[in-house]
């Protein structure tokens, strides 16, 4: 079992090497295209909150290739000791607490219809290959519009910086053009976190419900939640202990993409508006009304 | 029809100018300490709560305070009622320097506004960017603004002389003369889309707004409210403007204006409910923090109305000035609420703004009616009090 999980993620991460290495501009462009193609392609993450033992080694790793310092939130002189996820802590594990604490690790969970992308003015944040919602700090104005839409509270921002960015998960891009996993995957004692394809991952995570249905709820929560996502996870205990929202499988930004593209029709709607006000407008002044709204014409030549 | 238009003359400088002039500078200061030390030890703002009051005051309250040239002009150029012309220019005028104020709100409060202008590169646009729409419309109309008062300082260019600056007034205005009606159309167009639009960005916020805000009519809401919002900062500061400078007030012409805003608020509570009705929200009310936010929302949206109406006699200035007041709190409040109040991410979040951005909040306001009352001083916005008895009597 565990040769073939291997297998195929090392296919997954070749497919993935070689679609992350076409430039970013076209990343860009295949973007919008990536959003409808199922999941076949997809990357992703599944992690089962009945594996994990709260070691917190997927925190270090994530902080190592990402390149992110430790957090001191609070006195005393742990290394590392995050509140939350913040602008330095991409990854974290949390715990339900109480004598048999349950762990669950969270991060940015790659939706398939990610609401920071749709409401991202400048494709700051946008989808890449694999489905990995990938940020391009180059084109973000900071104006954290993605904070207010995400539904899983995810990207964060540097407060204390003068040139501030948004700070959030992004699958190990990097790391995965090199052929390697994420991070986090990579350093789980006890594979709690894997990473693969999507596809894979659903089948892998059907696989374990199907083999210890004692064990698991019988869910995939992320399989379509929120329009589903690409970070999937397995649980003993309701999601929603877990501190995952509970999202109706309607993609986030459905709603506000519906009620816009309906408002505006492709921008037919707003150009018929105008050129019915303007008509209305030059009607009323050939009948002589607000003439002289700019009198300086008429006045000064009066006065000469 | 010629506008009776006359600078209120007097000295700029008075004492109340001066406290409005240093809540401005205090404003500027931290704005300069919030450019060089960041948003973090300047604001309250967190993860949780992103947007703060510089963006549900000073942009989404304050450019809906600032449709009264929107609800002016809806009134003047659409509806064809030139006896309300006395009222535009004023209303241009804090229009333009509300909007330009939300514009520089803007630009402190996002984090890396030094790439602003990609919003201006068309190909880099997202076009399922609510935001994206409201800050290209916002910046367009903030342009067509000055454009619509840009006669009053032509007016006095070309009046100055012979100089060349004073020819090129003078053929400027000539070309505005011809192609205001197209600006003009603009300038009620922009209103309209992106103050639904500030609406509209609250929908993709689902999980964290209260049911009694999210709703697919957000934009409706937006606009309905907007305008009503707009035509009572008119009565409002023609009653504060006739009450500070000594002019006569334009008591007949907000009165019939006052029904249109009743009409909107009308308009705009039977949708909200009609909303939370079919959708079965209503059925969950309680008494808790949002139950009464939303009593105290629709007390505010019903009060100008009762204030109205009330009595045989026709509203007078008190009555009109009350009932403004009261509009002008509900749509705020009903923004705030929905941006701020009962938007909730989680419990592990809280927001109060911090003393620097109130004190920004305040300062921006405070430049708004220092440039306000130096202008209407200097240049020929207002109408004149000899000019303005006939035409009340005459409307």
């Amino acid at each position: 079992m565990k040769s073939g999980r291997r297998d195929f993620l090392k296919s997954a991460m070749a497919v993935t090497a070689a679609a992350v290495s076409v430039s970013p501009a076209k990343a860009i462009a295949a973007a919008q295209k990536h959003g409808e193609t199922p999941g076949q392609k997809c990357v992703g993450m599944l992690f089962d909150a009945t594996r994990c033992i709260g070691c917190m080694a997927c925190m270090s790793a994530c902080k190592k290739a990402n390149g992110l310092p430790p957090e001191h939130s609070r006195k005393g002189k742990l290394y590392d000791d995050p509140m939350d996820l913040s602008a330095t802590t991409q990854n974290i594990i949390k715990s339900t607490g109480g004598e048999n604490p349950v762990f669950v690790k969270r991060q940015c969970m790659h939706c398939k219809k990610p609401a920071c992308v749709s409401v991202c003015m400048l494709g700051a944040l946008h989808k890449s290959e694999g489905g990995v919602v990938a940020y391009d700090a180059d084109r973000c104005v900071g104006c954290r519009y993605c904070q207010i839409a995400c539904a899983f509270n995810i990207p964060k921002f540097e407060w204390d910086k003068v040139a501030p960015k948004i700070v959030k998960c992004q699958l190990c891009s990097h790391r995965l053009v090199e052929g390697q996993e994420p991070a986090c995957c990579d350093a789980c004692p006890r594979d709690a976190v894997i990473f693969g394809h999507r596809n894979e991952l659903k089948k892998e995570a059907r696989r374990r419900i199907r083999e210890n249905p004692d064990l698991y709820i019988n869910h995939i929560y992320g399989e379509n939640e929120a329009g589903g996502t690409l970070v999937m996870y397995l649980s003993s205990i309701p999601f929603t202990e877990l501190g995952l929202p509970d999202l109706p499988d309607e993609p986030v930004p459905e709603l506000s993409e519906t009620v816009q593209h309906g408002i505006y029709k492709g921008f037919a709607a707003p150009v018929v508006l105008y050129g019915v006000l303007a008509g209305v407008l030059v009607r009323h002044r050939k009948k002589g009304a607000f003439r002289g709204e700019v009198d300086v014409a008429e006045e000064v030549d009066d006065a000469s | 029809m010629p506008h009776n238009t006359r600078p209120l003359g007097g000295p700029i400088l008075t004492d109340s100018f001066r406290i409005v002039l240093f809540l401005s500078l205090t404003a500027f200061a931290i704005v300069l300490w919030r450019l060089i030390a960041g948003l973090g030890p300047t604001t309250a703002l967190s993860d949780g709560y992103p947007w703060g009051i510089w963006i549900a005051f000073d942009v989404v309250t304050g450019t809906a305070l600032a449709c009264g040239g929107y609800a002016v002009a809806i009134m003047c150029y659409v509806l064809n009622k030139g006896q309300y012309h006395p009222l535009v220019r004023p209303a241009i005028l804090t229009s333009a320097l509300g909007y330009t104020i939300a514009g520089v709100s803007v630009v402190i409060d996002v984090g890396r506004y030094w790439l602003l202008y990609g919003v201006f590169m068309p190909w880099r646009w997202n076009m399922n960017s609510v935001l994206l729409e409201v800050a290209l419309c916002i910046t367009a109309y903030i342009f067509v603004l000055w454009i619509e008062f840009s006669p009053v300082f032509l007016h006095r260019l070309a009046a100055s002389g012979t100089g060349r600056l004073a020819d090129a007034a003078r053929k400027i205005s000539r070309f505005l003369d011809r192609g205001l009606v197209f600006i003009l159309a603009l300038g009620l167009l922009l209103p309209t889309m992106h103050q639904s639009s500030l609406g509209s960005l609250m929908l993709v916020a689902g999980n964290k707004l209260h049911g009694f805000w999210h709703t697919p009519w957000l934009p409706l809401l937006f606009l309905s409210s907007c305008m009503a919002m707009g035509y009572a900062i008119v009565a409002f500061e023609s009653l504060l403007g006739s009450i500070s400078f000594r002019r006569p007030a334009e008591t007949k012409m907000l009165r019939s204006l006052a029904k249109v805003t009743i009409g909107l608020q009308l308009s705009f509570l039977a949708l909200r409910f009609l909303d939370l009705g079919f959708s079965g929200k209503l059925s969950g009310f309680t008494f808790d923090k949002y139950g009464i936010l939303l009593i105290i929302e629709t007390l505010l949206f019903l009060a100008p109305i009762f204030i109205l109406i009330r009595g045989r006699q026709p509203a007078g200035n008190a009555r009109l000035f009350l009932a403004a007041v009261f509009l002008l709190f509900a749509g705020g409040l009903y923004r705030f609420d929905t941006y701020l109040i009962a938007f909730n991410p989680g419990s592990e979040w809280s927001y109060f703004p911090s003393i620097s951005e109130t004190l920004v909040t305040l300062g921006f306001v405070a430049t708004e009616v220092a440039i306000y009352v130096a202008l209407v001083k200097r240049f020929p916005v207002l109408t004149g009090p000899e000019a303005n008895e006939p035409a009340l009597s005459g409307a």
